[in-house]
């Protein structure tokens, strides 16, 4: 999915636009399903088919948007609803924090909307469009160009599922909101590239389970801490044990920009502990 | 449920999320320490949906047999997505087998 990205782009912000647009095609196609039973969930769980437009319109954050109509279903008071929404952001703060540095020299009239459109799909193109090499002036168009297709396919795929949603009974029975976990596996996999974060997610995914039980979402927050600090001192305890050759890297950029990538097989990391 | 607030709540600490370090992080630098930890954030927490979504379907407890369809389905997905790192076939394999997994038991019950 991730071969659309090359460097024969030509530079102009027109050619930019459209090829952040072509690729990210397949990842708006993908979650078609989830903004679908979004929608439609997003009524069956009380919210008005206005509430259900609006939340995609003004928060355009798939997984917060769904856990947030869950929450809607069981009562769950608004502050929690809020503060929730914020911790299954949160990675948000790291994509951003990969692109700043590429994007500094942007006015604000640029930043403010892309930040606003970034999404999981979006960044993990957007990021690779910019390590290209070429010296691109216009590659924030790149970013436009994929940040457009993925808003208004979200948009459109979510009206569809409310109006479906008031025609179908019980949409969940349909299997569609599985959509989202098969898209989170298709991007959790490829980010399992050493034994740190290999550690992380087993940690991540276990503790998940064995706070299962705590309210309002809180055993998620706890389980990706968790799962944070096992990464943390997985990574402390290899790097000790067996020293590598390639010191850290001292620049955080080319740290950060390591991770996240679709696209193993075309990418060497310059720090890998396995 | 005032559904402006929720909206406008949401809205709000979701673009607090994104924008702000967006527009601040390139011009500040942060300890290399808070880029490592910040690492992990993603696996961790898609770990974090995956595991209980696939091992509690029904959200109370454990469910590890072949007739979850859902684990089935998990687990094909994952080694579609790690052998092809393509999402799009990824999905379409994790829903195809739902569906044919879920088919299945509805005809041998």
């Amino acid at each position: 999915m991730a071969s659309q990205v090359g460097v024969s782009v030509p530079a102009t912000r027109r050619a930019e636009f459209l090829a952040g647009f072509k690729a990210t095609i397949p990842l708006a196609l993908g979650s078609i399903p989830f903004a679908i039973i979004f929608g439609a969930v997003a009524v069956a769980s009380g919210l008005s088919p206005a509430g259900a437009a609006g939340m995609s319109a003004f928060v355009f954050a798939g997984s917060a948007q769904f856990i947030a109509t869950g929450l809607v279903a069981s009562a769950t008071p608004l502050p929690i609803i809020i503060l929730t929404t914020f911790v299954v952001n949160l990675r948000h703060a790291l994509y951003a924090a990969s692109l700043a540095p590429y994007m500094k020299h942007l006015p604000q009239r640029w930043l403010a909307p892309l930040g606003f459109s970034l999404t999981d799909q979006s960044f993990v193109l957007v990021i690779q469009r910019y390590e290209e090499p070429d010296s691109s002036p216009y590659k924030h168009w790149y970013f436009l160009g994929s940040s457009v297709l993925m808003y208004f396919n979200w948009q459109l795929w979510t009206w569809f599922g409310i109006v479906a949603g008031q025609r179908i009974p019980n949409p969940a029975q349909w299997g569609l909101d599985f959509a989202m976990s098969v898209t989170f596996i298709g991007m959790l996999v490829p980010m399992v590239k050493n034994r740190p974060v290999l550690v992380s997610v087993v940690v991540g995914g276990v503790v998940a389970l064995l706070a299962h039980g705590l309210p309002n979402q809180l055993g998620l927050l706890v389980a990706a801490l968790t799962g944070v600090v096992a990464g943390l001192a997985a990574e402390n305890v290899l790097s000790k044990r067996e020293p590598t050759p390639q010191p850290r890297v001292a620049d955080p950029h080319a740290t950060v920009l390591t991770f996240g990538k679709s696209d193993a097989a075309t990418r060497a990391r310059p720090k890998d502990v396995s | 449920m005032n559904e402006v607030v929720l909206i406008l709540g949401m809205a709000l600490v979701t673009f607090a999320v994104r924008y702000p370090v967006l527009a601040l992080v390139g011009n500040i630098p942060l300890p290399e320490r808070v880029f490592q930890a910040l690492r992990y954030v993603p696996p961790a927490v898609l770990a974090a949906i995956i595991v209980p979504a696939l091992l509690m379907p029904d959200g109370d407890r454990l469910f590890i047999a072949a007739d979850n369809a859902r684990l089935i389905a998990g687990l094909a997905a994952a080694l579609v997505a790690w052998r092809t790192k393509n999402l799009l076939i990824t999905i379409v394999v994790g829903m195809g087998t739902l569906l044919v997994w879920n088919g299945m038991l509805a005809l041998l019950a």
